[in-house]
């Protein structure tokens, strides 16, 4: 007997039995549509991280200053002032594997355009960080040497802090006032779009650290800057790089061999890659709980079909009487499983697809489906037909012919 | 040589410890175009001659010659093949696949013999013109009267050009006046396509249709002889 008549058997069989072939497609639908969605949210979650690991920049190390500690009480990094202008220059002279040192030092401002006002994150800093971070003016200029020896009184506006003090109007060479003081601005950065934790990095406002610390955030100690932004040469330099700054850092602040430091080198680019590392192994994580419900959704395929053998003990009897052989009943079995698996497989997917799609909307979860989860998920349900209708349609193919024709 | 040869059959069936004998060193032979009603009471042993006959069962010991083949040494598969060749089945409860249509159901063995789809239908069509079911091809069996189911399933026992029809009380589930037609198409069957039928009946009314009568009793032939026409 050929296949396509055999397809044809089996396709006859699921379409008198509708409701029921529905029903058990249910579970194939749900366990490839629950593996392509959380496939596609842990990909895109993955997908996200990278973007912003290289958007922050690559090769980067920050420098925090030391925890402070009042009668036992320790405050928590950054909250005692160590680090100065000095150190960040001294760092950048003396390290070799340093390629650039970007000093911070900020806070909230109200910013101020016309009629127009927008509070955000006001940055002092040089123009290293731009370097640093792998980041350029969408129009105007960025800082100069004689900016930031002049504690010149101009700024470079985020895309976010553009939007919502110009609209439409070209903001550079405009006005604009921090903290009452009026500021030129004298570039536009590249948009960089959201940080995985949701932070916007375009509503920001860089002026001359040299500015701001003599008038916007009234430094404690002349040259005290919040923290540095370090780029080290390359990859393989980034340890060498913390340990050269340690050195330097404790030699400065004079710190003795039994202390502890006043200041903390975080390595981010590393914390981040350990993200990514742990996000990918929550989409696995994902998949494989998806997939339980897959195979979840196989047993229910051969549950089925084991009631449907059974129920049509007669059919089989009458097919072997008139000349079904043993492969001929195992085969139509197996088709109508694979059949049942591929098609609630084609719908999954569709459903799946349009749940990301859904999340994506709705949520603003950034998802991703790739072809690779789809072939996945596709070929895992026709082995489950396979695999999950086997049985039955072994079971069926044992009947006696004598016994299955008497069957009430 | 015979068609259908039979040499000392038994068959035993294992009941746990003990041994039923179901059939006793039956010898028999049938010649082509033959039409043979086999009676006796229940349990007398004919319907698992009649399973051994077609090729349903294997006997427990004995010879089993089908058309000078030796079917003793066939697997499932084997014997399948011959059913689908050699031998159509009619039963009592006439055994078509229901929510499918007449037609579909004559075409069943041509299904397993790997006929292509064309073919499958002419001869299919065919076989229910010459049962007298045209125009009824598209008809499930839900839609058609007893009389009509059987005549589809003897359809579907000429639709492979078997050379054997066994037909297990065919008529069991009919009246008289249906089952009058069905026997007078096997008759004609008989008569015009020269083919053997084998029938089992209670009903001597039945059997009188047929040109020699097999009475089996207790798992014995206790007869066997032609019936005088008229």
């Amino acid at each position: 007997m050929n296949i396509s008549s055999t397809i044809r058997i089996s396709f006859r069989a699921l379409k008198v039995n509708k409701m029921r072939s529905a029903l058990t497609m249910l579970g194939i639908i749900i366990g490839v549509g629950a593996v392509i969605a959380m496939l596609a949210v842990g990909t895109g979650a993955s997908k996200k991280m990278s973007e912003f690991i290289s958007s922050i920049g690559s090769n980067i190390l920050m420098v925090l200053p030391g925890a402070t500690s009042a009668g036992g009480v320790r405050m928590g990094a950054g909250t005692q002032s160590t680090l100065t202008l000095g150190d960040a220059e001294a760092i950048l002279k003396e390290s070799p594997a340093v390629a650039d040192v970007a000093p911070i030092l900020g806070g909230i401002a109200q910013v101020v355009y016309g009629n127009q006002n927008w509070s955000t994150g006001v940055t002092g800093t040089t123009q290293s960080i731009f370097t640093a971070r792998d980041w350029n003016v969408a129009s105007g200029r960025l800082f100069t040497e004689q900016d930031i020896k002049g504690a010149a009184k101009v700024c470079l506006l985020g895309q976010t802090v553009v939007d919502n003090l110009f609209g439409s109007i070209d903001p550079i060479g405009k006005s604009i006032r921090i903290k009452k003081i009026p500021f030129t601005v004298i570039g536009v950065l590249e948009a960089k779009g959201q940080s995985p934790s949701g932070q916007d990095q375009d509503d920001v406002v860089y002026v001359p650290v040299t500015t701001a610390q003599k008038k916007l955030f009234g430094a404690a100690f002349p040259g005290m800057i919040r923290m540095m932004y370090i780029k080290a040469k390359s990859r393989e330099d980034i340890p060498i790089a913390e340990k050269q700054i340690n050195e330097l850092l404790r030699q400065r602040h004079r710190i003795g061999p039994r202390q502890e430091n006043d200041f903390t080198i975080r390595n981010l680019t590393q914390i981040l890659q350990a993200e990514e590392q742990s996000r990918k192994l929550m989409t696995l994580l994902l998949g494989a709980i998806a997939s339980v419900s897959l195979i979840v959704g196989g047993i229910g395929i051969m549950n089925i079909m084991l009631v449907s053998v059974t129920e049509r003990t007669r059919e089989i009897g009458i097919r072997m009487a008139v000349g079904a052989k043993t492969w001929d009943i195992r085969l139509q079995f197996i088709i109508e499983a694979i059949t049942l698996s591929l098609i609630g497989g084609i719908v999954g997917i569709i459903i799946g697809v349009a749940s990301s799609k859904i999340l994506s909307f709705f949520a603003g979860w950034p998802t991703i489906v790739s072809p690779f989860s789809i072939f996945l998920a596709f070929g895992f349900s026709g082995l489950v037909g396979i695999f999950f209708g086997f049985y039955p349609a072994y079971k069926a193919s044992l009947l006696n012919p004598i016994e299955a024709l008497r069957y009430e | 040589m015979a068609l259908i040869e039979a040499q000392e059959i038994t068959k035993i069936y294992r009941l746990g410890d003990i041994d039923l004998k179901a059939l006793c060193a039956i010898s028999l032979s049938i010649e082509e175009g033959e039409f043979i009603a086999i009676m006796g009471p229940s349990g007398s042993g004919k319907s698992t001659f009649m399973n051994i006959i077609g090729c349903l069962d294997k006997p427990t010991s004995g010879l089993y010659m089908l058309g000078g083949a030796d079917i003793g040494g066939l697997n499932r598969d084997e014997l399948a093949a011959i059913r689908n060749k050699k031998i159509g089945f009619v039963f009592q409860g006439f055994n078509l696949l229901p929510r499918t249509s007449a037609i579909e159901n004559v075409e069943l063995p041509l299904l397993y013999n790997g006929i292509p789809a064309a073919v499958r239908k002419k001869k299919a069509a065919a076989a229910l013109k010459t049962v007298g079911l045209e125009g009824r091809e598209n008809h499930h069996p839900n839609q058609l009267s007893g009389g009509q189911q059987q005549r589809v399933a003897i359809a579907r026992a000429l639709v492979n050009d078997a050379p054997i029809i066994l037909a297990d009380e065919p008529t069991g589930n009919l009246d008289t006046k249906t089952s009058a037609e069905i026997m007078k198409l096997f008759v004609k069957l008989n008569k015009e396509s020269n083919i053997t039928i084998i029938l089992v009946t209670h009903e001597n009314d039945i059997a009188l249709y047929s040109r020699r009568i097999i009475r089996f009793l207790d798992g014995c032939i206790v007869s066997d002889g032609s019936v005088e026409k008229p």
